[in-house]
């Protein structure tokens, strides 16, 4: 069945890709909502008031107005001139979504969903953080709507993202460290589905990513699709016509669907994912749900996973807490299969030194986890013309990471 | 179409007495020890076996069952040994119903049509998966129907007036009431309350409605089985096998002996359930 998915959608590709997901949830046999029923009438009632909100020109301009004037909205697009002379090749513009309020996208989805659940009349957030960005961005829009927030976070994750822990506490939200399997962001998301369906009658689960059950992967996309949409035309103003590639890392995937949606009927427009390609795919140390798993069925939707042969899901490794993420979401598989999209792992250490690289080159210290898409901007820019452009999502500061960076380096902070 | 489960409500419903079901993780701590305690429970009262199915993500479970069935995975239960556990427990036991409990990813990846085949060669009856509500009906339920075994649905107190026709059909065997919005193991609701809503689904459906998450004593069990067709117990049978468990999963003391001392106790409740 799988296969036969595969060839019918590389044979007749669809007229356009933007218009997915089905009334069911679905990008070809991708999505769904896989979960139990306690949640499922929360899950309609989600979707029924998303699509309330969709259409209100009210709910639009708050969320414009926030976007401007909390967030900073619309982000630079900058041309790095130093790294595009270093590589030699290609015109290289950063998205600089790490200059938004908390330093990372994940502002633009939690904005999104703060609106929605206070208009569907919640009273509780709860999330799910592995580096800690989302978890700071939920508590940071908890803090300016006066909700509690409680964060699920893999107790690795605590350790290793501390900053960020410290910063959730600031803004008052409580961080419970989960200590099931490896403790990191799989882990996290389980404890937060359990918290979820334990209090369903206040509370709103404010997924960080472009996954989980519909209509969180289509919800959390269109409010990450300012990235592109702001990309696209920032493009068109500084160079005349749209960049010859875009790339961003892929965890769960929320930058990059963010980036890429208002790029994809762009036929001459080429996409890359960046996933985490840990310690090397042939070991169990990765991240590469893409390059490296199969479909499966995890956290309530139908996705790539990196599993065992019995459907138990693996533990993945990246020395990204953000990309450390046994799936991905929906729409990047459908996306893969049906060849729009490019997708190709990055190891640790080529991300570590595009961290270091761009740090000394452009004054930017990058997150680890765009410091994956870097690494392969590194790779294909100089074996591209002078003349072509590629368009890099930077989505997050690596302020939290020098701690991790250091260690890594034998420094001592 | 006339399954075990079937044959056993119509001989409960002349006794006037509800089932006791039964959960346990499959292959929990080991394999051999989890088929003495399958054929345990049988023995000590019990009238339909939940065999679980052990998955690395069990998102709707408390702690207990995610240790048994972490236990059971570092033991190297699979799904084909689960199914092996039913074939065991089959070849002195063709009457008690097993319906066999988990989630999707594993039976998807075992394949859809050929776990079906295998589940009923292995003398499965029914099939309770978590995390495929209504709106998935298409990927197991109604391929399940068709292949003869019954598809139990979860009702819980979010499913309303409006979805619950929805719910019950293509239900078939049971419908399992999930008595609290929460994870298996929780503390019990106001049971009451629980009564109020068997008595509610019962208005919809001719099918007998079983109450589990959070039944752990005898006592509970007979205030339940008051208006339901069943009580089903697990957390209370996992931790009854727990606590003869080293941390490493070596057992101190028989795992199925201390299960038919806990079971032995909730089947004389369930007997009592009617009593005058």
């Amino acid at each position: 069945m799988r296969n036969e998915a595969n060839s019918v959608n590389q044979t007749l590709p669809p007229n356009s890709f933007r218009t997915g997901p089905d009334e069911q949830g679905m990008f070809g046999m991708f999505g769904g909502r896989f979960v139990a029923e306690t949640l499922m009438p929360l899950i309609l009632e989600l979707e029924e008031e998303w699509k309330r909100a969709k259409a209100d020109p009210a709910f639009q301009a708050e969320l414009a107005h926030l976007n401007a004037h909390y967030t900073g909205r619309p982000s630079p697009m900058y041309f790095a001139e130093r790294l595009t002379a270093h590589l030699g090749g290609a015109k290289i513009y950063f998205k600089r979504d790490e200059l938004n309020h908390t330093g990372s996208h994940k502002i633009n989805n939690c904005l999104g969903q703060i609106l929605l659940a206070k208009r569907m009349g919640k009273t509780r957030i709860i999330a799910e953080t592995g580096a800690g960005q989302h978890g700071v961005a939920s508590a940071t829009v908890s803090a300016r709507f006066g909700f509690p927030c409680e964060v699920y976070m893999g107790a690795t994750d605590v350790q290793r993202q501390a900053p960020n822990v410290f910063r959730m506490k600031l803004l008052g939200a409580k961080v419970h460290p989960v200590t099931a399997g490896h403790g990191t962001l799989k882990d996290a998301m389980n404890e937060a589905l359990r918290d979820w369906v334990t209090n369903v009658d206040d509370t709103y689960y404010l997924i960080g990513t472009a996954a989980g059950p519909h209509p969180y992967p289509e919800l959390v996309r269109t409010f990450q699709s300012v990235i592109g949409a702001e990309a696209r035309e920032q493009m068109l103003a500084l160079e005349g016509r749209l960049p010859d590639m875009i790339i961003a890392a892929v965890g769960g995937g929320s930058n990059a669907i963010g980036l890429f949606h208002p790029f994809l009927d762009d036929k001459e427009v080429r996409i890359v994912g960046v996933e985490a390609g840990g310690k090397g795919l042939d070991g169990e140390e990765h991240c590469a749900s893409l390059t490296a798993g199969s479909p499966g069925v995890l956290h309530g939707n139908r996705t790539y996973l990196l599993q065992d042969g019995d459907g138990q899901i693996k533990e993945g490794h990246s020395i990204s807490a953000g990309l450390d993420y046994p799936g991905i979401g929906p729409e990047h598989s459908w996306l893969k299969d049906t060849g729009r999209v490019e997708y190709v792992p990055i190891m640790d250490s080529e991300a570590l030194d595009a961290f270091q690289l761009l740090t000394k080159l452009e004054g930017i210290i990058p997150a680890l986890e765009p410091s994956h898409a870097l690494a392969e901007v590194i790779k294909r820019a100089p074996k591209m013309r002078k003349d072509e452009i590629i368009v890099m999502n930077l989505c997050g500061r690596g302020d939290k990471d020098i701690f991790t960076v250091g260690k890594i380096l034998g420094v001592e902070l | 179409m006339s399954t075990r489960i079937d044959a056993t409500f119509a001989r409960l419903k002349a006794e006037n007495r509800p089932a006791l079901v039964t959960y346990f993780m499959g292959g929990d701590p080991d394999y051999a020890t989890s088929l003495s305690i399958m054929r345990a429970l049988p023995r000590s009262g019990s009238d339909i076996i939940e065999l679980g199915m052990p998955f690395s993500d069990p998102m709707a479970d408390g702690p207990a069952i995610q240790m048994a069935g972490m236990r059971a995975l570092k033991g190297g239960q699979t799904l084909a040994k689960t199914l092996q556990l039913a074939r065991d427990f089959r070849a002195e036991d063709d009457t008690t119903p097993i319906v066999m409990m988990g989630y999707y990813n594993p039976i998807y990846i075992y394949g859809v049509d050929r776990f079906l085949v295998d589940a009923k060669a292995s003398g499965i009856d029914g099939l309770i998966v978590v995390d495929l509500p209504r709106e998935m009906d298409a990927e197991l339920c109604i391929p399940a129907v068709k292949a003869g075994l019954n598809f139990i649905r979860l009702a819980t107190p979010t499913t309303d007036e409006k979805r619950l026709p929805a719910v019950l059909e293509n239900t078939s065997g049971f419908v399992y009431y999930v008595s609290m919005t929460g994870i298996t193991g929780s503390a019990i609701a106001d049971t009451s309350k629980v009564n109020a809503a068997v008595t509610r689904i019962k208005g919809h459906t001719a099918l007998p409605v079983c109450v589990g998450f959070g039944v752990k004593t005898a006592e509970q069990a007979r205030l339940i089985g008051k208006a339901a067709d069943g009580v089903v117990v697990g957390t209370a049978i996992i931790n009854a096998i727990a606590n003869v468990l080293t941390p490493d999963g070596t057992p101190t003391a028989d795992p199925a002996e201390a299960v038919a001392t806990l079971v032995s106790g909730l089947a004389e409740g369930v007997r009592r359930a009617r009593a005058a």
